[in-house]
């Protein structure tokens, strides 16, 4: 965003976004607030309760332990797929049959519907019928991610790794793309080590994808609903519940309007609060860099 | 991006060893659902075979002549490319100014919007029910397409945006030199220049709307019911029929390795939302 025309008739450019955004993004938002400061107890009877909705909400340890292990998992995943992606992307070739065989491969699993994620790993792990359970429990390992909390959070973090690495692998792969050849020309008559190229010249430049690696992962992960919906229930007990599904189940299973309404207000929050502080964070750090 | 980049690799053979590794690790469960949608559900649960034996293609053939099954496909494709449509005509006009333009508020105007993408669905269930109900929109693919706008126009204008920044603004002033009106130079010389990025666009909202379960199946009943909706009624219905899931599982996946096909030469620029520099 670098245009230098002032000219406010652009406004007329950005009107179609602004009443789409705001009739599926502004109502909705209104009507969650609304709610959240009512009890409605029929259409006709509604009683303003003011905050009594956040305090029980924030109070209920239920929804902190789903917090609890949302930011665990979040945290995980985030400290697993960023190296793990920069790490296969500095490994890809160059160029060539077997680069663009392995970004078509690599973007398989991006494109897949969720719950079919979810479904493809239920029948991978399933210790009888899965190929992974099966192979585990030939070699003697009981594996049983639908009783076992500890087996049911291994199947979820290796199907996110799964699902969404690549994602990290082919933002790094651009980043590493568009590095001038003299920056390593510069590094080779320096006797630079392979560490120090990738200290020194690429990950300053990789910092932009980066960002925007993490920035997804995290909005993506602190969202995420439907694998575990369908891969374990939230289960066994609510060792796998997270953010969404302890909403959906509110909102849509229990209906409890002024509750999911205020548990939504501070779910949106907490999202912004912390890609805000990631994102002011990384831009702080580039102004002081350059 | 420059072809002839010269990023250094890894160590030859343990970058062989981990993109073969990484390879493997993608393509294993991949085999195992295409595997199980070849095998009858009796023999699936009767032995275990890494290989099957009894190849049969009865579980797509139930899916091709089920009314259910193909009206959920129809279904999903017909959100997914009302959704594409919308946001490609909202999106092209709001980048192209971002991208030319400094206007009153277009910085927070930009952030605002990003924001938008980062709502967990779940926080819009509700209303998204209630205000889709209320304009008598619910149970149609209509409704769908504009609940998974909310999450695609940000994007696509993100993307758009960062490819648009890249062309030339001497492009624009020899067009208008060239006495063509703006409607003329939109339509016949930057839309064709910008064609990677209207690609790598369709991919993204292709992307999140076709995976998208939740809000899909929120909107919709019967009448416009998803493919990935059967999928998860029909496990609870006729209790778990793995064959037939599996083959479902791996008819969703054929259009998006389509889509990947088309788009494959933008799609690293695409990944970085045009953004690379």
């Amino acid at each position: 965003m670098n245009g230098q025309k002032q000219d406010n008739r652009a406004w007329l450019g950005v009107l179609p976004v602004l009443l789409i955004v705001a009739f599926s993004a502004v109502i909705p938002l209104m009507t969650v607030v609304n709610y959240s400061v009512q009890d409605i107890l029929d259409i006709n009877t509604r009683l303003f309760v003011g905050f009594e909705w956040y305090r029980e909400t924030l109070g209920d340890t239920r929804l902190q332990d789903a917090l609890g292990r949302q930011l665990l998992f979040s945290s995980l995943v985030i400290l697993i797929e960023i190296p793990l992606g920069i790490l296969i992307a500095l490994a890809l070739p160059r160029e060539g049959r077997v680069l663009s065989f392995l970004l078509i491969l690599f973007a398989v699993p991006l494109l897949i519907p969720w719950n079919v994620v979810g479904t493809i790993w239920q029948i991978f792990a399933r210790g009888d019928i899965g190929l992974l359970g099966a192979s585990l429990e030939f070699l003697g390992i009981s594996f049983n991610y639908a009783s076992h909390p500890l087996h049911a959070w291994i199947t979820l973090l290796a199907m996110d790794v799964w699902h969404w690495t690549s994602l990290v692998v082919l933002l790094a792969f651009a980043g590493l793309s568009s590095i001038a050849p003299a920056y390593y020309q510069a590094a080779e008559l320096d006797d630079a080590s392979r560490w120090q190229i990738f200290r020194f010249i690429e990950f300053p430049r990789l910092k932009g994808v980066l960002t925007i690696a993490v920035l997804l992962r995290l909005m993506d992960s602190l969202m995420i609903y439907t694998e575990p919906f369908v891969l374990t229930g939230g289960g066994p007990g609510n060792s796998t519940t997270f953010l969404s599904q302890y909403l959906a189940t509110k909102a849509i299973g229990q209906f409890d309007l002024g509750p999911a309404a205020a548990f939504s207000v501070i779910y949106f929050l907490l999202v912004l609060l912390l890609c805000w502080i990631f994102y002011t964070a990384v831009v702080k750090d580039k102004g002081t860099d350059q | 991006m420059s072809r002839q980049s010269e990023h250094k690799r890894l160590n030859s053979v343990g970058a062989y060893l981990l993109l073969f590794t990484y390879s493997t690790y993608l393509l294993l469960p991949l085999y195992w659902l295409v595997s199980m949608a070849l095998r009858s559900n009796a023999d699936i649960l009767g032995s275990f075979e890494l290989f099957p034996s009894n190849l049969t293609i009865g579980n797509f053939s139930e899916i091709f002549f089920s009314e259910v099954w193909r009206s959920g496909f129809v279904n999903s494709l017909s959100y997914v490319a009302l959704n594409t449509v919308i946001s490609l005509t909202v999106a092209l006009p709001a980048a192209y100014v971002f991208s030319r333009y400094r206007f009153l508020g277009d910085r927070q105007l930009f952030f605002w919007l990003l924001t938008n993408r980062m709502a967990p669905p779940a926080v819009f269930l509700l209303p998204f029910f209630q205000l889709y109900s209320s304009v008598g929109l619910f149970d149609t693919p209509l409704a769908v397409a504009l609940a998974h706008s909310l999450f695609t126009v940000p994007l696509s204008v993100w993307i758009l945006e960062g490819f648009m920044a890249g062309v030339p603004k001497e492009i624009d002033e020899m067009a208008w030199l060239d006495g063509h009106s703006f409607l003329s130079f939109f339509f016949r010389i930057f839309l064709p220049i910008n064609k990677g990025a209207i690609g790598v666009t369709v991919f993204f909202c292709f992307m999140f709307s076709w995976v998208e379960l939740l809000l899909a199946r929120t909107l919709t009943a019967s009448d416009a019911k998803p493919i990935v909706v059967v999928m998860t009624r029909t496990v609870s219905a006729s209790g778990l029929d793995w064959g037939l899931l599996s083959a479902a599982g791996v008819l969703t996946v054929i259009p998006g390795l389509v889509i990947v096909w088309f788009v494959r030469r933008h799609l690293v620029q695409g990944f970085t939302l045009g953004r690379v520099s």
